[in-house]
């Protein structure tokens, strides 16, 4: 579409802003996957809304306050840029749009204080694990606190996992066949340690020796979603460096999407900077676990005695942000008597992104019980996903509706297979 | 206009505040239909949920004077959905409940937000589907279907909406409720249904749809036949349909089309192909087995290069898909581009296209063709660059220049798309003064405050401020003028 927009006026990212509004033929092919579009059926919360409410803020005709209630609201799952023929990058415009309006807006303390918050605890697993023992310590007192502090506790598990130190080096089981890096991600690691486990066994199973470099540290993408800039920076600065460091790799693997999507988004993040050569490389290294392993060939797992039905939940940063469909699927498929179960509404988020469960509590409930609803309506035994938010997201949701069927990572059920047959 | 806007705060009798929109932040979103070249602010849009809460709406209105527009899914091409300036914008996407699905009578009710794709989702599981299917199925809505007598890949075969709505419950411009036909198939005294289908908004709001179902074809076969020139795929549509043969489906589109959808949605079309034509037959698998083999043995004759036959329902869905997203993906290739609807009869579509390929040559403006060949109707879409000075005039005028084509070759100024605000100048190029004067006099009859929908299909009557950079074909003819 037509806009006034001085792509200049907003610094190396200002060119794709633009970019993305132009792109936009205002068809509306977008909204029926929009997430806040299905939920509350009014314009201003469906993509070809918002992308109009950021060309008129860049332009100047509203300022970055008016437009916030409704761009807030986004969760950021790119299941429009999916489903837009026209190409729109609409991740190219929220991201930056993100960070110029985070400058520009009046202080809403509260807002900034609990963004604050989760930024100086969930990227750091020591502070993290000792809030979260606060909180469940505390859990008898919820009733006191305000709502929008309320809910985060609603998410928290019954009990903290204990502490899991992981090798520096774990080695591939026979001959090996790949060298990978892992990136263990922060809230996964205290939140759910198995996942990672889980993940080193059947790399290695398949032959992978995996480093998982000490030092490592968040991907920055909680920052980056927030629009601070500055501080997803300082974290991407240090993760290009450890991995470069990390010797000859034939991949840097994720297994939390988010993540995943974050080290991705390096790119963007240092576009037109001198970290921007780096950011493409590790780029070029960077794959879903899933991917990675599809690609090389899987071992073939034993599988179990009886078949299992087992549903797919589609994490939005891995198959809106990252393209990743297929290969979780073929894994899954590829494991004798397991029966691959397709919800209804794949491409609609859960309602998990990122922080928005904590920041938008109402809206990420109904998403969550939608979602619950098509996972159970598929009959199956246990969902599978790939990323800790959505697999935390998808459990609470399904109990709250009295199901009992269980959540795990694609790689444990994977793991579960092969250790069935040892 | 100050007055208006104490007066929108009367509304909140009928609606929350959280459903009463007057902020510029709520309003802006609400601009523009699927043009985004036309603009114009409402001073509210109200989110109804229930269909007594449009009537009051619509009562409220009439009461005050105040203009009005139902509003679907805006994807209207002809600035259909603009809202009426400083007027109310009805918006209808929360009233969307599928009333009654009666799979005996083959029926079934809906509110007027129901989206067109839903309505054959609820009917599957009696193995039913609703007919007509606009490329923007799965976002358009039923009203808006209705409003513009809404056609698709199909209606070929199946028809119009029209052919399939049975009922209509509306509310009219003065707020009196109106029912016509019913659930029946029969219906004595005049077509009223027909009467309301396709009236642009003009005759206040549908509630309420009784809309026909019919029974999924029981066996497809889709075929995509590539050609080295436009004229060659013209020429086969010709003998495709004097064959006798009814295909379900008889699409065309054209290199710069394939190219976008291509770049799309990856539907495995020849991408060095000068036009490609789909085919589709549907009905029962003996006939249209023996059809198929009449179909091979024609496209074989007509020199195509290339020819697709989709084995399975993925393959089938691949070789749509890329044709029913072939408009947006267009946005690939231009950023700007207008969209045109015209209809000449199909025995001139080989001239109509070399016209329209002459015309482009001269204005330097590219246009990329995707139309239903099978009823002649043409849809070229025009593509300029916004900042250049002077493009998006130059693409308006010969956007008339194809309008008066279509005029001029026996055809019509609209297949589907209908006149909204963009066409209405052309009206009196195709009707009669005296034919005009008679719609005016029922629009009357019907509007007497003229408050819906105002300013839309017929020529005069107050249009709104229009936000678009130079003169408008409107302007132009003396239609309109801006303060
Ligand atoms: C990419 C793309 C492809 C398209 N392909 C096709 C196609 O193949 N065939 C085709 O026919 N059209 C096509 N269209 C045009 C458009 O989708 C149709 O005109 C559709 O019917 C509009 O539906 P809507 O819900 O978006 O209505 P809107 O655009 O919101 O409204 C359209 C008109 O209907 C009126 N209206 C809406 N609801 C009601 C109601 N309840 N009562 C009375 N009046 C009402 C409005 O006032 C307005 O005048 C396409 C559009 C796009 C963007
Ligand atoms: S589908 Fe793409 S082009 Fe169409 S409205 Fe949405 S973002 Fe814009
Ligand atoms: S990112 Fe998700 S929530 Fe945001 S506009 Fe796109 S589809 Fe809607």
């Amino acid at each position: 579409m037509l806009h006034k927009i001085q792509a200049e006026k907003f610094g190396s990212r200002g060119e794709g802003m633009a970019h993305a509004v132009e792109a936009c033929v205002h068809c509306g092919f977008c909204l029926p996957t929009c997430p806040t579009y299905l939920t509350m059926g009014e314009e201003m919360d469906s993509p070809r809304g918002r992308i109009f409410l950021m060309k008129e803020v860049l332009e100047g005709n509203l300022s970055v306050d008016q437009a916030a209630p409704y761009v807030d609201r986004c969760l950021g799952c790119l299941a429009c840029e999916t489903s837009c023929p026209s190409g729109v990058r609409y991740g190219h415009l929220i991201s930056p749009y993100r960070a110029y309006a985070q400058k520009n807006r009046k202080n809403n303390l509260f807002q900034k204080t609990f963004r604050w918050l989760l930024m100086e605890s969930l990227p750091h697993p020591g502070r993290f694990r000792f809030l979260l023992q606060m909180a469940v310590f505390s859990r008898p007192l919820q009733g006191l606190l305000p709502r929008m502090l309320r809910s985060p506790l609603s998410l928290l598990p019954k009990t903290i996992p204990k502490e899991d130190d992981l090798p520096e080096i774990f080695p591939a089981k026979g001959d090996q066949r790949a060298r990978v890096a892992l990136l263990t991600g922060c809230a996964q690691q205290v939140l759910a340690p198995e996942i990672n486990r889980a993940t080193l066994r059947v790399l290695s199973e398949n032959g992978v020796e995996v480093v998982i470099p000490k030092s490592q540290g968040c991907c920055g993408a909680l920052a980056m979603h927030l629009g601070e800039v500055e501080r997803a920076k300082i974290s991407a600065r240090k993760n290009l460096e450890v991995f470069e460091n990390a010797g000859p790799l034939d991949a840097i693997v994720t297994n939390a999407a988010g993540c995943g999507s974050g080290l991705s988004e390096y790119r963007d993040l240092f576009h037109g900077e001198p970290e921007e050569e780096r950011a493409k490389n590790l780029f070029a290294l960077v794959q879903d676990v899933s991917l990675f392993l599809h690609n090389l060939g899987l071992k073939k797992p034993s599988g179990w005695p009886e078949p299992r039905k087992i549903a797919y939940h589609d994490a939005c940063h891995l198959s809106h942000a990252q393209g990743v469909r297929e290969a979780p699927r073929e894994l899954l498929r590829s494991i004798p008597n397991l029966i691959l179960m397709e919800p209804l509404e794949w491409e609609v988020c859960c309602g998990s992104a990122g922080t928005y469960n904590l920041e938008h509590p109402e809206t990420a409930d109904l998403l969550g019980q939608r979602k619950a609803k098509n996972l159970a309506d598929t009959g199956a035994d246990a969902v599978a996903t790939g990323n800790i938010g959505c697999l935390v997201q998808v459990r609470n949701q399904l109990e709250k509706t009295g199901s009992n069927i269980h959540v795990f990572h694609t790689m444990q059920i994977l793991e579960e297979a092969y250790r069935n047959g040892a | 206009m100050k007055d208006r806007a104490a007066l929108i705060k009367d509304l909140g009798r009928i609606f929350p505040p959280d459903r009463l929109l007057d902020s510029s932040a709520q309003l802006a979103p609400y601009e523009s239909d699927g043009l985004t070249c036309f603009r114009s602010r409402p001073s509210a849009v109200v989110l109804a949920e229930t269909q007594e809460e449009v009537i009051q709406t619509v009562r409220w209105c009439y009461q005050h004077s105040v203009p009005f527009m139902a509003r679907g899914s805006g994807t209207s091409l002809s600035g259909g959905s603009v809202p009426v300036a400083d007027g109310v914008v009805i918006a209808l996407n929360r009233l969307s409940r599928i009333v009654q699905l009666d799979p005996v009578e083959r029926t079934v009710t809906v509110e007027p937000g129901v989206v067109n794709l839903k309505v054959s989702e609820v009917a599957a599981p009696y193995n039913l589907y609703y007919a007509p299917d606009p490329s923007s199925q799965q976002i358009c809505t039923i009203g808006g279907n209705l409003a513009f007598n809404s056609g698709g890949a199909h209606c070929l075969k199946y028809g119009m909406t029209s052919n399939h709505v049975l009922g209509i419950k509306a509310v009219l411009p003065d707020g009196e409720v109106v029912h016509f036909g019913g659930p029946s198939l029969e219906s004595a005294g005049p077509d009223l249904t027909g009467f309301y289908c396709g009236n642009e908004g003009l005759f206040g709001v549908a509630l309420e749809v009784v809309l026909r179902l019919l029974p999924k074809p029981e066996f497809f076969r889709t075929v995509m036949a590539a050609y080295d020139s436009m004229e060659a795929a013209g020429n086969a549509v010709t003998r495709i349909v004097s064959s006798g043969l009814l295909p379900g489906a008889l699409e065309i589109m054209d290199r710069l089309a394939i190219k976008a959808a291509e770049a799309a949605v990856q539907a495995g079309y020849p991408k060095d192909a000068a036009a490609i034509l789909i085919v589709e037959l549907d009905g029962e698998k003996d006939a249209v087995e023996s059809d198929y083999i009449r179909l091979s043995a024609l496209i074989n004759e007509t020199g195509a290069n290339t020819v697709i036959v989709a084995r399975d329902t993925v393959e089938r869905m691949k070789i749509w898909k890329g044709r029913k997203s072939a408009f947006s993906a267009v946005g690939r290739l231009s950023a700007d581009f207008i969209v045109q609807d015209g209809v000449v009869p199909r025995a001139r579509l080989g001239e109509a296209l070399a016209e329209i390929e002459r015309l482009s040559n001269i204005y330097n403006l590219r246009v990329a063709n995707v139309f239903h060949a099978g009823d002649g109707n043409l849809h070229p879409l025009i593509l300029y660059d916004g900042r250049e000075e002077g493009a998006l005039e130059r693409a308006e005028e010969l956007a008339g220049k194809i309008i008066k084509l279509c005029i001029s070759m026996g055809g019509s100024i609209t297949g589907e798309h209908g006149v909204g605000l963009e066409k209405k100048a052309y009206l009196p190029e195709m009707f009669s003064p005296v034919d005009i004067e008679t719609m005016e006099r029922v629009r009357a009859q019907i509007d007497p405050k003229f408050i819906s929908n105002t300013g839309k299909m017929l020529p005069g009557g107050e249009a709104p401020a229009l936000v678009i950079r130079g003169l408008h074909p409107l302007e132009k003819e003396g239609i309109l003028s801006r303060e």
